[in-house]
């Protein structure tokens, strides 16, 4: 992520992903950029894959339902041989048809949210991968390069990029599984799985989000929607909650009641279990371990430049002299915040 | 005519080479069932004085006694069991209620041992608690749904009124409502101190508060119930929350009886009642006719502690459990108690123990998700009861979606009780249902403290192996994480009652 919003080509993120290739295997691989479509700055970008054209047809109607159509047109995309069938990809560029929301008091977020969910919910074959403004996320199965070199990822210039490489174990490998996860501005990649899945995506319910792919990915994107846009909470506070301090440390701060209260009323959002984590959105990027460090996070910094991943060796392979390079502690965020 | 004759339900085996006619079992035996004869000097037993409680077994210094059910066995008949032909010869002499105590026996299905637990593999690694941080930490009280602080408050304040509305729990099990009267006071005290000393909560029943457990206040439940025996200013005070009684899994919709003989003077200022009265517990509240009184009696506990301690309901799970909790909740309750098919009592019906209510787990399986549905499920805390048997039964029930459960038979089995089902006849040789100071003595309540101590230590180290075995190591990422569960041998609707997969189905 550049922090003064100067964009730069994806073909950073995909040789820092290719340098880590043996973390995946094949089944999966994806990136998010920000900062990409500076023409439709206000316009919501849709990521749409199709299982079949008829998937297109049949859902196209209902996106026009609920917005205006400012343009759509196919993802450029080139032929290559390790990418077998995939899906037909689309973007629409489209602002939505206020007067649809369930009442006034419906927020314009809420109503992105709740006509993606009803779309990718259906299932009917047609899956939207990403929803925010100017940004995408572009993902399917293949290893991380691989896909990159489908969407010619390399041609798009961003300030801010993530990465993911797959190997997955709980849910097939599918273009619509593979990360980053996303919703409004939000993507997410993540290392790790979540053993409190269960009271999470129970959490998220009472709160209307439904998760509907049994993906831990699904159920951070909508926790970190619910605390940070919803609830308002700052990352820090939200990083307390996602991977909460032991009650040990809790006893020993100076803010110990602010921090049992956030315990005792958000213990449901909690994500037990090994992760390291990557949500961004417009104006940040945060990286996030688990509350007892199960997975590898390295941060570094270089200039306005921060760079978040598994190993230091894909960011060595970007920034080679990084002024600063750092192991977060477990549950200890780093944010990376747009000047 | 000939009557009927009860066939002793026991047989008392001496072991003659053994037996030095020492007197022990003849002595100690409230029921009288050993008998000595100062002539022949010999120790002789009556087989239907006993009730197998094992006493005599435990004590007998030469091993002489062994007590075992009666082998004389009628015509087997699917239909006509022991049982019912003994149940009705007894009604037919009697013309009576039949009583009992402890849970209900009957083969009905548990459901905790049709579920399985998960352990992590591979992908995310089962944590060693011996090794690692491993938290059970509970707050049980009402919670709001988000951190906001409002124009004109102070954020300190906020949180420092949040967290008195909060009871913390060091371990997921609280030791359920018996009173003293039902049980004596060293079993109690006993109680009282495990409480304090393992970090949880015991609960005073209706029986009041004795003057000498006042300090164990503040890991107490104070109950408010029917009877509103020994509830005073001081007695709401005392507690560290309040628990209005409406019903109790033993014996739904029925009140209770504590006989004048066990209102001895010390139980009767307890329960401010003149001595040797009967101890009458209404069926209803006479002053609760519906959930709007439900509503007053919440708010006006409330305001008698000023809003200082949490307020819960305990109700028994009957059909219309998960309804009748979300009304209690919408009613401002900070706590729902269920108590479950099996739970215990010290005296009930047996006709009501046997067929009334439905079973814990499916109990808390409707609560959690008619509460989460409602958008009330952080409203209150739900704690379950009635029949836990092992740490693993806790596990599977706050998997289920409760915060916490109350243990009470566990809790007097490891005080001595064999579930012998005769605490109404006020005879306990182990010195806990009985307030006969012969028999109380024999309970001393600082080993009995340190027994139950050992047992909330043990069941607490074993939800920790099981938690670590899942990769989780806060018990709230445990709490109605019914992905952790499996069933094994359940029809497709119980199965969809307790939100679970079968076995055997990935997530």
């Amino acid at each position: 992520m550049n922090r003064e919003g100067k964009t730069f080509s994806g073909e950073v993120i995909i040789r820092a992903m290719a340098s880590m290739h043996e973390r995946s295997n094949g089944l999966g691989g994806g990136f998010a950029g920000y900062g990409i479509y500076p023409d439709h700055m206000d316009d919501y970008a849709f990521h749409v894959l199709y299982e079949t054209p008829e998937a297109r047809k049949q859902s196209e109607p209902s996106l026009e339902e609920n917005y205006h159509l400012v343009k759509e047109e196919p993802i450029p995309t080139r032929q290559i041989d390790a990418v077998q069938n995939p899906p037909l990809v689309w973007r629409y560029f489209l602002r939505p048809r206020m007067e649809r929301r369930i009442s006034s008091v419906e927020a314009e977020e809420d109503f992105i949210v709740r006509t993606v969910m009803e779309i990718n919910q259906k299932k009917t074959g047609a899956f939207i991968a990403s929803s925010g403004k100017n940004m995408g996320i572009f993902k399917g199965v293949g290893y991380p390069e691989e896909i990159a070199e489908f969407f010619r990822l390399e041609e798009y210039r961003g300030y801010l990029w993530t990465g993911h490489g797959r190997f997955p174990t709980n849910t097939p490998g599918w273009w619509g599984g593979a990360h980053p996860f996303g919703l409004l501005d939000w993507s997410v990649v993540h290392n790790g799985e979540i053993s409190s899945y269960g009271t999470n995506r129970r959490y998220l319910k009472n709160f209307g989000y439904d998760c509907a792919f049994y993906t831990d990915t699904e159920v951070i994107t909508y926790l970190f929607d619910l605390l940070h846009r919803k609830h308002q909470l700052d990352f820090p506070v939200v990083a307390k909650i996602l991977a909460a301090p032991l009650w040990d440390e809790i006893e020993r701060m100076e803010e110990k009641d602010f921090h049992q209260f956030l315990r005792a009323v958000y213990g449901s959002a909690l994500l037990n279990g090994p992760f390291a984590v990557i949500a961004a959105h417009n104006r940040a990027m945060v990286g996030l371990n688990d509350r007892i460090k199960l997975r590898p996070l390295v941060a570094a910094e270089w200039q306005e430049n921060l760079y978040i991943a598994s190993e230091e060796s894909a960011i060595r392979e970007v920034c080679p002299d990084p002024d600063r390079v750092w192991a977060p502690e477990a549950g200890e965020p780093v944010v990376g915040y747009l000047r | 005519m000939a009557k009927g004759k009860i066939t002793p339900e026991f047989k008392i085996i001496r072991d003659m080479e053994k037996c030095v006619s020492c007197q022990v079992c003849h002595r100690v035996c409230s029921n009288d069932a050993h008998l000595y004869d100062p002539d022949a000097g010999e120790v002789t037993s009556e087989d239907s004085r006993c009730v197998g409680c094992h006493f005599c077994e435990t004590l007998c210094p030469t091993g002489a006694l062994t007590i075992r059910r009666n082998p004389s066995e009628i015509k087997l008949n699917a239909l006509w069991s022991g049982r019912a032909l003994e149940d009705i010869t007894r009604q037919s002499s009697t013309g009576g209620v039949l009583l009992t105590g402890m849970g209900n026996d009957r083969p009905f299905p548990v459901y905790f041992d049709h579920l399985l637990l998960n352990a992590s593999q591979v992908t995310n690694p089962s944590i060693d608690p011996l090794r690692e941080p491993m938290e059970l930490r509970t707050y049980l009280g009402g919670k709001p749904d988000r951190l906001e602080i409002k124009e004109g408050q102070k954020p300190e304040e906020v949180l420092k009124s949040f967290l008195s509305s909060q009871i913390s729990l060091e371990t997921p099990i609280l030791f359920s409502a018996m009173s003293y009267g039902s049980i004596s006071l060293n079993a109690v005290k006993s109680l009282a101190k495990a409480a304090r000393e393992a970090g949880t909560l015991w609960n005073t029943g209706e029986g009041g508060l004795h003057p000498d457990l006042y300090p164990f206040g503040p890991h107490l439940v104070v109950q408010v119930a029917s009877g509103r025996f020994g509830v005073h200013q001081e007695y709401l005070e005392a507690g560290a929350a309040i628990e209005i009684k409406i019903g109790q899994g033993a014996k739904p919709g029925i009140g209770g009886h504590l006989p004048g003989e066990k209102v001895t003077e010390q139980i009767s200022r307890t329960r401010m009642i003149p001595e040797g009265t009967d101890a009458l517990s209404p069926a209803p509240h006479h002053d609760i006719y519906s959930i709007e009184d439900l509503k007053q009696l919440i708010f006006a506990l409330k305001e008698a502690v000023r809003y200082r301690k949490p307020v819960g309901v305990k109700i028994a799970a009957v059909h219309n459990v998960a309804p009748i909790a979300s009304g209690i909740v919408r009613a401002g309750a900070d706590f729902v108690v269920i108590d479950g098919l099996r739970g215990g009592t010290g005296a009930a019906p047996r006709v009501i123990r046997d067929h009334v209510g439905i079973p814990i787990e499916l109990a808390i399986s409707v609560v959690d998700q008619r509460l989460r549905e409602e958008g009330q499920r952080n409203r209150a805390s739900l704690i379950a009861a009635g029949g836990f048997r092992n740490s693993a039964d806790v596990v599977k029930a706050v998997a289920l979606g409760a915060d916490a459960v109350y243990v009470g038979t566990a809790a007097l089995v490891a005080l001595g009780c064999h579930v012998c089902q005769k605490c109404y006849t006020g005879k306990c040789n182990w010195g806990i249902a009985t307030q006969d100071p012969y028999l109380t003595k024999r309970l001393n309540p600082e080993i009995g403290a340190r027994r139950l101590v050992n047992l909330l230590r043990a069941w607490s180290l074993e939800i920790k192996e099981m938690l670590g075995g899942m990769g989780i190591n806060a018990l709230e990422s445990l709490r109605g994480n019914r992905e952790q569960l499996r069933a094994v041998g359940l029809a497709e609707t119980d199965m969809k009652i307790l939100g679970v997969k079968p076995a055997g189905e990935a997530w």
